[in-house]
């Protein structure tokens, strides 16, 4: 390289960390740092007194794992999660699929109106909703045991039965979310390539030959992309539980973080509350590693 | 199957689905504007008889709600422009601006998206509790500040961006610094639009982080005053009903308008994984 090439070189380096510096700054004191203190606090004994008089606090080894993995409502609160995960995430992704075929068809009238609707729930507050929500489940005033009604099932007491407030959250996360993932299979769908329908349909292959042997493989990358990704999202259920049920009742929709956001930020027993967090990013990449050796081991 | 039957069946699927999709949102308007017990009375009604915007006069004088929608408005609208700057500036330098370490590092950051934002929430409220930044406006937005997500959209975008016409401003003379304002920055206004939809609305609509780190009622953020307000007025669904609306509308619109840019994003972000 000639020297002025070199001399350029350095330049765009100088002018990369320049450009870098905010960002990388933000996220190092912002982010970085907090998640690695997040491991350091789960180590200590850090309560009430230490955010007063931080030196108090001391080093307590796995003492808080050993007392969250023995803590019953840790494991409730787990098993509430994992329910919220595994029924609700599968469910809206089936719906989002659902969704994205029927936008994809090509007799489609209005396509752009249709994709927007069923977007919309997407960007709206998921606290106002979700409080809309909590009064169409009323057992008695609530449009959803009305609308029951007239096929003859119902009342269902939604938020007050502990078999039922799970399920209702679920639902309204359905409708909030599959609009987004809805979106992305619309996309995938539009990839594959119009001549291996064609060829299936040459074959004799049913619709749903078609559907089973072109459009779920052509989608694989699609779906791990959306699994993960919604898993991780759905991990964090907060804000419904919060506003909807505060957790009730009968602690049947307490979540981990709804858990870890009482712990920590209502009785300040921050020591717990980070080995909670830390518990969650755990199981949560747990869960995406598995995702992807499924996904792998599939194509091998 | 019949083919027009057949279309006949798809269509009249689309528009159930789209009746499902907005009942919840239909009935929280209608409810907003029926009169005070309306709403809780049997069978119940989806419209108002005569509709009243009384409730919504006594969420800005009674309750003062005026006061929270500033707060939102002022700490979104201040977080979509310095999140624009930092992470437009920071997704540039990703794409065309080389050093050593530069790949591994944008690896590294993404691989840290996987890692749920709560890890990192309790010691991040001890430090700006340190910073003397808990219950204040700057503690609420400085998490939309840099994003990882962010860069990553902007850096995609700015792969396709000619290095031709860069080295053409260089030869010229012109600072990198200049190159980026005038050369770079109109070409990546599209995904900074993107960009800007996605900082708004997940600040608009964010609620766990402006609950933990506001204490004073007085300055809480729409959501959290909204969350706070149905603890007190459970009971009046219509006056809950219309904070509801005044919450949404404004996501709405954003989303509305710039509906091209904000799926783009979404679709740029899952592309690769």
């Amino acid at each position: 390289m000639s020297a002025r090439g070199a001399r350029i070189e350095r330049r765009k380096a100088r002018a990369a960390w320049l450009f870098l510096a905010p960002a990388l700054g933000l996220i190092g004191l912002f982010f970085v740092l907090p998640v690695a203190a997040g491991l350091l606090l789960s180590l200590t004994d850090f309560d009430i007194y230490a955010i007063g008089a931080p030196d108090t606090a001391r080093f307590v080894g796995l003492k808080n794992y050993a007392a969250t993995l023995t803590s019953s409502l840790f494991w409730q609160a787990l098993r509430n999660t994992l329910y919220f995960v595994l029924v609700g995430g599968p469910l809206s992704v089936v719906v989002s699929l659902g969704a994205a075929l029927l936008l994809h068809a090509r007799a489609v009238r209005l396509r752009s109106l249709f994709r927007t609707i069923y977007f919309a729930p997407v960007v709206t507050t998921l606290v106002a909703v979700a409080i809309v929500w909590r009064y169409l489940y009323h057992p008695r005033y609530g449009f959803l045991n009305h609308a029951l009604g007239w096929f003859g099932l119902g009342p269902i007491d939604w938020l007050g039965d502990p078999m039922w407030a799970m399920p209702g959250i679920i639902l309204l996360a359905v409708w909030k979310n599959f609009g987004y993932n809805m979106l992305i299979f619309v996309a995938g769908l539009g990839s594959i390539p119009e001549e291996l329908y064609e060829a299936a349909s040459i074959d004799g292959a049913s619709a749903w030959q078609r559907f089973r042997n072109v459009t779920l493989p052509g989608l694989a990358p699609v779906f791990l992309f959306v699994g993960v990704t919604t898993m991780i999202g759905y991990f964090q259920l907060f804000a419904e539980p919060y506003v909807m049920t505060q957790g009730g009742p009968l602690r049947s929709t307490t979540s981990v973080v709804l858990l870890m956001y009482e712990e920590g930020f209502r009785w300040w027993r921050m020591g717990i509350a980070s080995t909670m967090a830390v518990l969650l990013l755990v199981i949560t990449l747990a869960g995406a590693l598995l995702q992807l050796g499924l996904r792998r081991g599939e194509r091998a | 199957m019949n083919r027009r039957l057949a279309v006949f069946l798809l269509h009249a699927a689309l528009v159930i689905g789209a009746a499902i999709t907005l009942a919840p949102l239909a009935w929280m308007i209608g409810a907003s504007l029926m009169k005070t017990g309306e709403a809780n009375t049997i069978p119940p009604p989806f419209w108002p008889a005569r509709p009243t915007l009384v409730h919504y006069i006594e969420l800005f004088t009674r309750l003062d709600l005026a006061r929270h929608f500033l707060a939102s408005a002022l700490i979104t609208t201040v977080a979509t422009v310095v999140s624009v700057a930092v992470n437009g500036l920071a997704g540039y330098a990703f794409a065309k601006l080389p050093f050593t370490g530069r790949d591994r590092l944008f690896g590294g950051l993404m691989l840290s998206l996987v890692v749920p934002a709560q890890v990192g929430m309790l010691p991040l409220f001890l430090l700006l509790r340190e910073l003397g930044f808990v219950n204040t406006y700057v503690g609420v937005m400085i998490p939309y500040f840099a994003s990882i997500f962010g860069m990553f959209l902007v850096r995609q975008y700015a792969l396709g961006v000619p290095d031709d016409l860069l080295d053409a401003a260089r030869v010229d003379g012109a600072s990198e610094t200049r190159i980026f304002l005038t050369v770079v920055l109109p070409i990546l206004k599209p995904i900074l639009v993107t960009l800007a939809t996605f900082t708004f609305l997940s600040a608009w609509n964010d609620f766990m982080w402006p609950l933990i780190v506001l204490s004073d009622s007085a300055r809480y953020t729409l959501p959290v005053a909204l969350a706070n307000l149905v603890g007190e007025h459970v009971q009046d669904t219509e006056l809950m009903m219309a904070g509801a609306v005044l919450t949404v509308i404004p996501a709405l619109l954003v989303f509305l308008v710039f509906q091209r840019s904000y799926v783009r994003g979404i679709l740029a972000g899952s592309v690769k994984g």
